[in-house]
């Protein structure tokens, strides 16, 4: 080959360690926005509170006794409920950054198409972590108790957050295709919002209509919530992990490269 | 790593028949550019014409719907990587983020495209410093002036010391102080063997800065050369007069619908 050329050497693609590098640099950039704005912290905070107060004071009794035996249900359902509308976020806040052109200026620059997906909703389940440890140290305070092991508690804590980074793929995929953040946002809502109630994570299934019940056993929702529960409180864990996890691995074979194409073609 | 060296031209930027549509409106309708390594090259023409999509295909951001368009050789459909290593893009759409400071925004850039931590910062501060932002470097962008802005856009765009630099309308809402700045910084980089290709409804600018001027209406090139020969051709003075002796039309008539979908992006 000639070495007469004057042009620098330019790589052909992007390496995957440099990958894995950008996208943790574009993960900072979200995470560092707390820092700037520790209101930021309050923001992600006070919701899953409110619902895990709510759910437990105002239908506990009516639902699961008494709120202590609800309590000891519920918590896993408000921790999948609230990691998985934490995705909406995700896929809003990729929204703004095309919107406001951010985008364009990343997609210029010689990186992983997939990095600033993949680093938004990195930065989203980290926040999420956050979120769990505040859900399980307000539960405790209210009186729940982890009936397996720490260990136990810890793993239901990574299996919601796998599931949540795999999960949001979809609402990422669908923040591409949308035209603006605000339709995102009502989308995502409509789409969360019943797939999160017609699940097991608030109330057994087994008083729904025949119907509901058939889709509420296959929703992914229900067997995430089951695991958490099963290894915070007891209960079935095999099946349920085994099935979510697959459920994860096939979000994110499907919906990652669809999200990463309409991220690309993104005019 | 793959290295490929063997592509590069000497042409900074060479398109060929480049058209691209958006539904039933055509934005770019065959438009062909040859731009030395080196110069500043104008692309002249009112709202909607098609300059920003052409930069946008240029700057491998969309697809050509026909044609075929390098930098430097490298094509920028099937070389988007190569191509994405050599340019910088500044331009309204092209922002930075607004809730990071400007250190933090150009330290970004910097990781991003493989620097250090140490050099990305060392690189940062230099660019803070040649755009009068040093004291502002550690605000957030958010509570910068509409100049100071502008200037962030540029730095960020010069991180990566770009050999081809876009400028997307680069002094559209600039009072004339950040204007002549602006002038400035472009004919530095052009000293230092920087090509530009930069868009403008100006023909002022066009004629500080660009050795050569495409004149665009609808998507099409209607007349090239320098602006004082467009000037002699057309016995106008402004973009308005040279626009009108081009097409017999005045520049608020171009192509509206297609003024609604650059506007829409």
């Amino acid at each position: 080959m000639t070495t007469l050329s004057p042009g620098p050497q330019l790589s052909a693609r992007v390496a995957p360690l440099q990958a894995v590098q950008q996208t943790c640099s574009l993960a900072w950039r979200t995470l560092v926005q707390i820092k700037h704005n520790p209101f930021e912290l309050v923001d992600f905070s006070v919701q899953p509170v409110m619902f895990l107060l709510l759910f437990v004071y105002v239908f506990g009794g009516a639902v699961g006794g008494s709120p202590h035996a609800y309590l000891q249900y519920v918590l896993s359902g408000v921790i999948v409920q609230n990691s998985l509308f934490t995705t909406l976020n995700t896929a809003t806040g990729l929204s703004t950054d095309l919107d406001k052109g951010f985008s364009s200026r990343l997609r210029a620059l010689p990186i992983a198409r997939f990095a600033p997906l993949a680093a938004r909703i990195l930065a989203d389940v980290a926040k999420q972590a956050w979120a769990i440890a505040l859900l399980y140290a307000v539960g405790t305070i209210m009186g729940f108790r982890a009936d397996t092991s720490v260990l136990a508690a810890l793993a239901a804590a990574g299996l919601v957050l796998v599931c949540t980074l795999a999960f949001a793929w979809i609402l990422v995929w669908i923040g591409m295709l949308m035209a603006n953040p605000e339709k995102v946002q009502i989308f995502g809502f409509v789409m969360l919002f019943p797939l999160t109630f017609t699940s097991g994570a608030f109330v057994r299934t087994t008083t729904m209509p025949g119907w509901l019940q058939a889709f509420s056993k296959a929703n992914p929702v229900t067997l995430l919530a089951e695991g958490a529960r099963g290894l915070l409180v007891g209960g079935p864990v095999a099946v349920p992990v085994i099935e979510s996890l697959l459920y994860a691995a096939g979000f994110i074979t499907v919906f990652a490269p669809l999200a990463v194409l309409a991220f690309k073609r993104r005019a | 790593m793959t290295v490929t060296t063997s592509a590069w031209a000497a042409s900074a930027i060479t398109a060929r028949g480049l058209t691209k549509r958006f539904g039933a409106t055509t934005a770019v309708d065959g438009i062909d550019l040859d731009i030395p390594a080196g110069t500043v090259f104008g692309l002249l023409g009112p709202n909607g014409a098609g300059k920003t999509t052409t930069i946008r295909i240029l700057a491998t951001l969309i697809s050509a719907d026909a044609g075929q368009a390098t930098v430097h050789g490298y094509d920028v459909g099937r070389q988007a990587h190569q191509v994405r290593q050599l340019i910088g893009l500044t331009g309204q759409y092209a922002s930075v983020d607004e809730s990071l400071t400007g250190l933090e925004n150009l330290v970004l850039i910097g990781r991003l495209i493989g620097t250090s931590r140490t050099d990305a910062r060392r690189r940062a501060r230099e660019l803070l410093a040649q755009f009068r932002l040093a004291d502002a470097g550690s605000r957030a962008v958010k509570t910068y002036s509409g100049g100071m802005r502008r200037r962030l856009d540029l730095a960020a765009s010069l991180v990566g010391r770009p050999r081809v630099l876009f400028l997307d309308e680069p002094t559209t809402g600039l009072d004339p102080r950040s204007r002549a700045e602006l002038w400035d910084t472009v004919r530095d980089l052009t000293a230092s063997g920087v090509t530009v290709l930069l868009t403008t409804q100006y023909l002022e600018e066009a004629d500080q800065l660009a050795s050569q001027i495409a004149v665009i209406d609808a998507g099409r090139v209607i007349a090239q050369g320098t602006s004082a020969r467009l000037k002699a051709q057309t016995g106008g003075d402004t973009l308005d007069e040279v626009f009108l002796a081009l097409t017999g039309h005045g520049t608020s008539s171009a192509a509206i619908a297609d003024d609604r979908q650059e506007v829409s992006r």
